[in-house]
């Protein structure tokens, strides 16, 4: 037990979490083509003419997925950010840094997927309702964090304000998600949830689920990257971070 | 697992929507190609700039005797 938890704290060092991560992201990277591949061949090869909207449904298989993780790499964030927070690991500060603008990018996909689809469903490109604002929140949430970030020197106290923000943020993430049960929204209902079979054809199901797991893959290899990134520019000055540029060549 | 298009052009087609399909598809494409390049760069440009500074303080320390 007592082991176990000192293993635990060993990869919460940039030192240790470095050589990990860069193993990891290779793999996280191929899982996301084969899935992404896989999930592209059934969504946009086999997968029959939905009744209702035609081939147009279509956009649903990266849209789905790209609101999926803008909802959830926020939660991670902040997750992160509070642990930062609480016991002031350096790791959270920079996790929570890397995943951002993959965050930001998945909410402006969400977005800009979800205009594409209401134009010719609804008529129109944008409506102001409840699901939809709540979703461009999400994305100014991930910009306000960035630019807090950029803003401040000291990259522990702009931590502590970024970890502020992500975590006050937070009470969008189920407002986001609940808005089509609690407001009588434009926006469709879930096409999957946990508790009652899901409202669509098995092809398009998977479809949709295999594109979840490839933009999953993506953005743990993506995020993981820029963490190491990052963890290089912090850790500058130390020992470790001169014997990785010294063993790395340019790589 | 038959494939649903009957020729490349229906696919393309999209049934009406392709402008809304290929417009997600291909701006979601570009993002995904271009957020990695970037970071890649972004990597590049970091490790060149760490490197010159090992450089420049190593320099300093030793061997800018000569001058």
């Amino acid at each position: 037990m007592n082991n176990r938890l000192i293993n635990w704290f060993k990869y919460a060092s940039p030192q240790s979490f470095y050589p990990l991560a860069g193993k990891m992201i290779p793999w996280f990277a191929a899982a996301g083509a084969v899935f992404g591949i896989a999930g592209l061949w059934i969504g946009m090869a086999v997968a029959p003419t939905d009744f209702q909207q035609g081939e147009g449904y279509r956009i649903i298989f990266i849209h789905v997925p790209a609101s999926w993780m803008s909802m959830f790499i926020y939660l991670v964030m902040a997750f992160w950010a509070a642990l930062g927070l609480a016991y002031n690991t350096r790791l959270s500060g920079m996790m929570a840094q890397a995943l951002a603008p993959t965050g930001a990018l998945m909410a402006f996909l969400s977005l800009w997927t979800g205009a594409l689809w209401g134009k010719p469903m609804w008529g129109t490109w944008w409506v102001w309702d409840a699901r939809l604002t709540s979703e461009l929140i999400l994305l100014f949430l991930y910009i306000g964090f960035i630019a807090l970030q950029a803003a401040i020197d000291d990259p522990r106290r702009a931590d502590k304000a970024g970890a502020v923000l992500a975590l006050v943020g937070v009470v969008n993430i189920p407002i986001i998600y609940f808005s089509v049960k609690w407001w009588n929204t434009l926006h469709q209902g879930a096409s999957v949830s946990l508790n009652r079979a899901p409202a669509m054809a098995s092809l398009m199901l998977w479809g949709m689920l295999l594109m979840a797991l490839a933009f999953w893959m993506y953005s743990i290899a993506i995020a993981l990257y820029r963490a190491r990134t990052i963890m290089l520019e912090r850790e500058r000055g130390t020992e470790w971070v001169k014997e990785t540029l010294a063993a790395e060549g340019a790589k | 697992m038959n494939i649903h298009w009957s020729s490349f052009s229906d696919f393309l087609a999209m049934g009406g929507y392709g402008l809304y399909v290929w417009g997600s598809f291909g701006v979601t494409a570009l993002v995904l190609i271009a957020e990695p390049i970037v970071a890649v760069r972004n990597r590049k440009a970091l490790i060149a700039r760490l490197k010159r500074q090992a450089r420049a303080e190593r320099g300093n320390n030793g061997s800018n005797k000569e001058q």
